[in-house]
């Protein structure tokens, strides 16, 4: 009988179940020392929960865990800390308001780290080992996305870490940092800790991961070597067989210009607001501008200042020929813009509110009588047919948005907008956090729309989608805007450089090579 | 100007001062963790009826200052159980608190209208007490001003300086990255609650056995609303609630000042002096702080549920 | 024990829970008297059935009503815009005192537009009284609830230094009173020997108005909107700044004509103590009621009888008229404790199965 490898740690049948859905089912996952293990799948497959039961944040309802071979039953975050488990959240779990001392400081415990200033010098010390510098009085919401991340690497560096958790870590990294990241995680694994490595993308775990682990639905469907393992066959294991993915879309034909931005610029107008400085854009009929950018780098104001939310301070906004610089949202729709906003609860929808309401949230433009009488049979008639032309699973025109799962939620706003016939369109994530088949059909109904003579512009974090779906690609950096140029000109090295504010352009030899790796 | 004018008024705006600072430390405290209470006036008046009722049946002022306390902290319960475990509109329960309160504390001392107790006599502190100009207003005080110092000082050096300070920060900010870090959420928020009954209710004892040694329904004539207010103007920052009790303390009693100088305005008029320089302040720090980015707790008033 | 958050909002729950709030606060209710040596249901007897067992207290009723549902129709459409305009006090007093101060000017005046013009100057003053907030939230950001309580205050200081000073009755023996209003300022009662006059069917009026605003217009979708997350509304291109100005001033109008009916009314006069408290009760009522037209009637007859209770106590039992602020506050801490069961569900702790361990 052969000697059981030591795991650092096994979920037994983990399986938790929340109203309406079971978020895990039975799901099993060995991972031994010093390794690097991916826990792949993708959106609402089941990975947040089944890392928050890991960490302790949940309880499972059935099904066991051990720790280095012992059975645990973890009560909480403390006590997975204490264990040896350290985690990088997807959402950072840092208070802003308090600086990278202080934030580390409440994540150990007083014993551990002694005084604040020894914990300072701490900080540094182990950030110059592991190319993680970071200073370490400076406020959480001063740093740059990447540099938040690297706060939440350095407390896990802190403690006696033998397991570190990393949900999506790279979702906000420009590639750079990416490349950086994998680095440091090989680094770690060699001195052996393991690593949980928690992704939808493919090609990041094929570079890093010794073995990965695939969930869908909910359910393990298979665990494989990935060096070892063909890249259609990890695919179907993470979409299933049904799914008929395109991974190219046809090119959209430039018309006229519709939306034209001309050295606008945008002062801050609060303390944690980007500058947008010398922005240039011009939005053509037939086509899909890409504006890539990590979070936190003007993408919110830019999209503020075509809605209609935020005033220029110099500069011109031409739409249709016309200066639009001093006309609100409701001439901008009324003209033919439509938006489609980051925040799907809270923004795009509101989730106490039925769909028909929300339906009407920007129908209203062309669903209200005189004197603003709604006729609420009208509006829900075209909220039925969203319901209906975009598959989204819902109980009906009457079931509340936040019933909605993310995905569906998604198609529905998508939905609205595209049934409004905008001739601009403006799309922020639209696929963030969606389910791999309603992001399928967003991106389809995307291009039919494109095709229709709408201009469109996609602002994303996700450099797949952007090289799906796009024409012509830029990046958005510190609030400026990198040259836009047609995307065969546009490999993703280049696209990555211009994401770090370097608007350069590098070697057009290793342009043709990057470009087919790009997808 | 007269020096002993000048004493006066300085000695009376620490005395009028007093309750709000109390109530403010208190509120500051709640809301640092993420907390709004509303029910401060009610807190206040529950505090300063059971404080009387108590020292006048029991004979004693001690008493009468912990039931005024246990008082506050009882009724701040109330609004701690629906607002946090029942995860309630935080704004429409601190209203039911104040009308609440309200009510109680009227129902309660009804009986005790118009009679008075002994109360709270000042203490000078010798040698200090002579210090020219400030040594009455800091030193010739009662014992309840000499703990409403103690007290900020307290919180002054928990918020700044201790662990403990940072932990309510960090409930405050982002309740849900705490819970994630392990922290007990709840019973931060709740022990937060719980301070600022505490200290409304002892606001209440100070009104009822010291300012003016009585019960009367109107005892705290708004006084938790203006340190509500106060709270936002000092930027959740301890050491400026202390300027800012004094602040408006002083436009309490700027009648003194006026009658000083031989004015004599309409008691009416001149007792809408606090209420009106509440507006102001409040209406410079909110514009202030809309320009420059909100110092208000991140979560402040927002229902929490605990995803399990 | 634990709570768990429900898929959807319990509609049941939505019209259930102010009647359970009511059933726990009878129960209080009756523990309280109890406590205090009085039959517990007696006491229940005298405070909630007897003052409307007759025509002449049902016509007291409405009375109370009318004041009460005048402001709270206007908080109605305050609140569901998550504007917490905690002023209708002050609006009220303010627009007693306008009213009060030009129905003095017009004790000699004769003709049909006495009336309207009383009525109008009333609602004005309320309306400007808002207007300061409104001003205040939308020019500097300045916190309506602190800014609308200020008011509170700054405007029942003005009422008693009108009626100690310029409007005190010279006749009166120097009691803080204006003159009694002449009979023709007076708004004309519905029935001889009761005191319930047409401000009912103003307030009933009102009510409908808006119903059909929140139900029917964009502006009552607007100001749901706003309620729901600013955000959205400002996304969406609802002007904010505007809904502010325009709710804030129909909610000051309401408390004034609500004041108008009151003064010129079954007091006739400006006193003291003016208000019992209608502004603060009012928004009792917006919460009892669901903020719904149709909830905010029933629960302004149910906060109208917690008065007339109040005063039945009085007189009968011998309790301080204080214990109508105790029920009221009771009702509101119950309504929202029961509130809970709309959006979560308290179920008990369930049981973590282990099943055997599979070898891997």
């Amino acid at each position: 009988m052969s000697e059981k490898k030591a795991m650092r740690l096994e979920l037994l049948s983990l399986t938790k179940a929340y109203p309406g859905c079971i978020a895990n089912d039975a799901v099993s996952l060995q991972v031994a020392p010093g390794e690097i293990h991916a826990l792949l799948g993708e959106n609402g497959a089941g990975k947040s929960t089944l890392m928050k039961m890991i960490y302790g944040v949940v309880k499972p309802d059935a099904g066991q865990m051990t720790w280095n071979d012992r059975e645990v039953n973890i009560t909480g975050p403390a006590h997975a800390r204490q264990l040896g488990m350290g985690m990088v959240f997807q959402h950072f779990s840092l208070f802003e308001t308090l600086t990278v001392t202080e934030n580390i400081a409440l994540y150990l415990t007083p014993a551990e780290y002694g005084t604040l200033n020894l914990l300072r010098t701490r900080i540094i010390a182990v950030g110059d080992e592991y190319s993680l510098a970071i200073n370490p009085d400076r406020l959480v919401h001063s740093l740059s996305v990447g540099e938040q991340q690297r706060v939440e690497i350095i407390r896990c560096l802190l403690q006696d870490i033998q397991l570190l958790i990393l949900d999506e870590p790279t979702a906000v990294l420009t590639p750079p940092e990416v490349a950086q990241l994998i680095e440091v995680l090989k680094k770690l694994a060699h001195k052996g800790c393991s690593i949980l490595f928690i992704s939808h993308k493919l090609h990041e775990v094929n570079a890093l991961c010794d073995k990965a682990t695939i969930l869908r639905g909910g359910k393990v469907t298979g665990t494989c070597i990935p060096s070892e393992t063909s890249p259609a066959e990890m695919a179907r294991l993470m979409l299933g067989d049904e799914l008929e993915l395109q991974d190219t879309m046809p090119a959209g034909s430039a018309g006229e210009c519709l939306l034209a931005l001309d050295k606008i610029e945008v002062k801050p107008r609060d303390a944690f607001a980007i500058h947008l400085q010398d922005i240039q854009l011009q939005l053509h009929a037939g086509e899909i501008l890409g504006l890539a950018g990590v979070a936190g780098n003007g993408q919110d104001e830019l999209v503020d200042l075509i809605n209609g939310e935020l005033g220029s301070d110099s500069g011109s906004l031409i739409f249709h020929g016309k200066n639009i610089g001093n006309t609100g949202v409701q001439e901008r729709r009324n003209m033919g813009l439509g938006v489609v906003p980051a925040d799907r609860i809270g923004r795009g929808a509101l989730g106490n509110m039925s769909l028909t309401e929300n339906n009407l949230l920007t129908s209203y433009i062309n669903q209200s009588g005189k004197f603003g009488w709604l006729n609420w049979p009208a509006i829900k008639a075209r909220a039925t047919d969203i319901i209906a032309t975009y598959k989204v699973k819902a109980t009906g025109a009457d079931a509340s948005a936040k019933s909605l799962s993310g995905g569906n939620l998604q198609k529905f706003i998508i939905g609205r907008e595209i049934l409004q016939n905008p001739n601009v369109l403006v799309c922020f994530h639209p696929t963030w956090g969606v389910d791999v088949g309603a992001a399928n059909l967003i991106h389809q109904e995307l291009i039919k729309l494109r095709d229709k003579g709408a201009a469109i512009l996609v602002i994303s974090e996700d450099l797949d989608e952007l090289y799906l779906l796009a024409d012509r690609l830029g990046a958005l950096c510190g609030g400026r805007l990198s040259p836009l140029a047609p995307k065969a000109q546009v490999p993703l090295a280049q696209l990555g450089q211009w994401m770090t504010g370097n608007f350069g352009s590098i070697a057009t030899e290793t342009a043709a090579m990057e470009v087919a790796h790009a997808h | 100007m007269d020096i002993s004018l000048i004493e006066n008024i300085l000695f009376a705006m620490v005395r009028t001062g007093t309750p709000l600072l109390l109530v403010a430390l208190g509120a500051m405290m709640s809301e640092r963790s993420g907390v709004l209470n509303l029910g401060q006036e009610g807190m206040i008046l529950v505090g300063a009826a059971c404080g009387f009722i108590a020292a006048y049946a029991g004979g004693s002022l001690g008493w009468g200052v912990l039931a005024a306390v246990v008082a506050g902290v009882v009724v701040s319960l109330i609004f701690a159980f629906i607002a946090l475990t029942l995860i309630s509109n935080q704004v429409a329960t601190g209203l039911a608190l104040t009308i609440f309160g309200t009510g109680l504390s009227a129902f309660l001392g009804a009986a005790y209208v118009g009679q008075t107790v002994t109360g709270f006599a000042p203490i000078a502190i010798p040698f200090l007490s002579d210090i020219p100009l400030i040594g009455q207003a800091l030193f010739a005080q009662d014992l309840l001003v000499y703990l409403s110092f103690i007290l900020f000082a307290a919180v002054f050096v928990v918020m700044r300086y201790t662990r403990l300070g940072l932990i309510i920060r960090a409930v405050g900010e982002n309740p849900e990255v705490a819970h994630a870090l392990g922290y007990k959420v709840m019973v931060v928020r709740y022990c937060a609650v719980m301070f600022g009954g505490a200290m409304a209710g002892l606001a209440g004892a100070y009104l009822s056995l010291a300012y003016t040694p009585m019960w009367s329904e109107g005892i705290a004539a708004g006084r938790g609303w203006i340190a509500l207010a106060l709270v936002v103007f000092a930027s959740w920052r301890t050491e400026r609630i202390l300027f800012g009790a004094w602040l408006f303390g002083f436009a309490s009693i700027l009648h003194l000042l006026l009658q000083g100088y031989g004015y004599e305005i309409s008691p009416n008029l001149l007792a809408m002096l606090p209420y009106v320089v509440t507006i102001i302040v409040l209406v410079m720090m909110m514009y202030r702080q809309k320009n420059q980015g909100l110092f208000a707790p991140r979560s402040l008033g927002q229902p929490y549920h605990p995803l399990k | 024990m634990r709570i768990e958050k429900r898929l959807q909002d319990s509609q049941l729950m939505v019209y259930l829970s102010p009647l359970l709030a009511l059933l726990l606060t009878l129960i209080s209710g009756a523990l309280l008297f109890a406590l205090l040596g009085r039959p517990p249901l007696g006491s229940l007897y005298t405070f909630f059935i007897a003052p409307i067992s007759d025509l002449y207290g049902l016509s007291e009723l409405a009375v109370k009503v009318t004041p009460l549902l005048l402001c709270a129709i206007g908080l109605t459409l305050c609140f569901k815009a998550k504007i917490w305009n905690i002023g209708a006090e002050g609006q009220f007093v303010f627009g007693a005192l306008i009213g009060g101060a030009v129905t003095l000017q017009l004790a000699e005046s004769e003709g049909v537009w006495v009336l309207p013009a009383i009525i109008a100057s009333g609602a004005l003053a309320g309306l400007a009284w808002a207007a300061i907030a409104a001003l205040l939230l939308t020019r500097f950001n300045a916190n309506e609830i602190l800014t609308t309580i200020m008011l509170n205050y700054i405007a029942v200081n003005l009422l008693l230094w009108a009626v100690h000073g310029p409007l005190k009755d010279p006749d009166g023996l120097n009691f803080p009173e204006s003159a009694l209003f002449a009979s023709q300022t007076l708004l004309p009662v519905l029935f001889e020997d009761y005191r319930v006059s047409i401000a009912i069917f103003i307030a009933l009026f009102m009510l409908v108005v808006i119903w059909v605003v929140l139900t029917r217009t964009l502006l009552g979708f607007q100001l749901r909107v706003m309620g729901e997350n600013h955000n959205a509304a400002r996304f969406a291109g609802f002007k904010s700044k505007t809904l502010i100005w325009l709710l804030l001033c129909f909610s000051g109008a309401m408390a004034g004509v609500a004041a108008i009916s009151e003064t010129n009314g079954p007091v006739g006069q400006l006193i003291p103590t003016l208000s019992l408290g209608y502004g603060y009760a009012a928004i009792i009522v917006v919460f009892m009621g669901r903020m719904h037209p149709l909830g905010i009637l029933l629960a302004s007859c149910l906060l109208g009888l917690t008065y007339l209770g109040g005063e039945m106590a009085q007189i009968d039992q011998g309790l301080p008229k204080s214990i109508t602020g105790l029920f009221q506050g009771m009702l509101l801490f119950y309504l929202l404790a029961c509130d809970l069961l709309i959006s979560y569900r308290v179920v008990p702790n369930s049981r973590i199965a282990k099943p055997a361990a599979s070898a891997q």
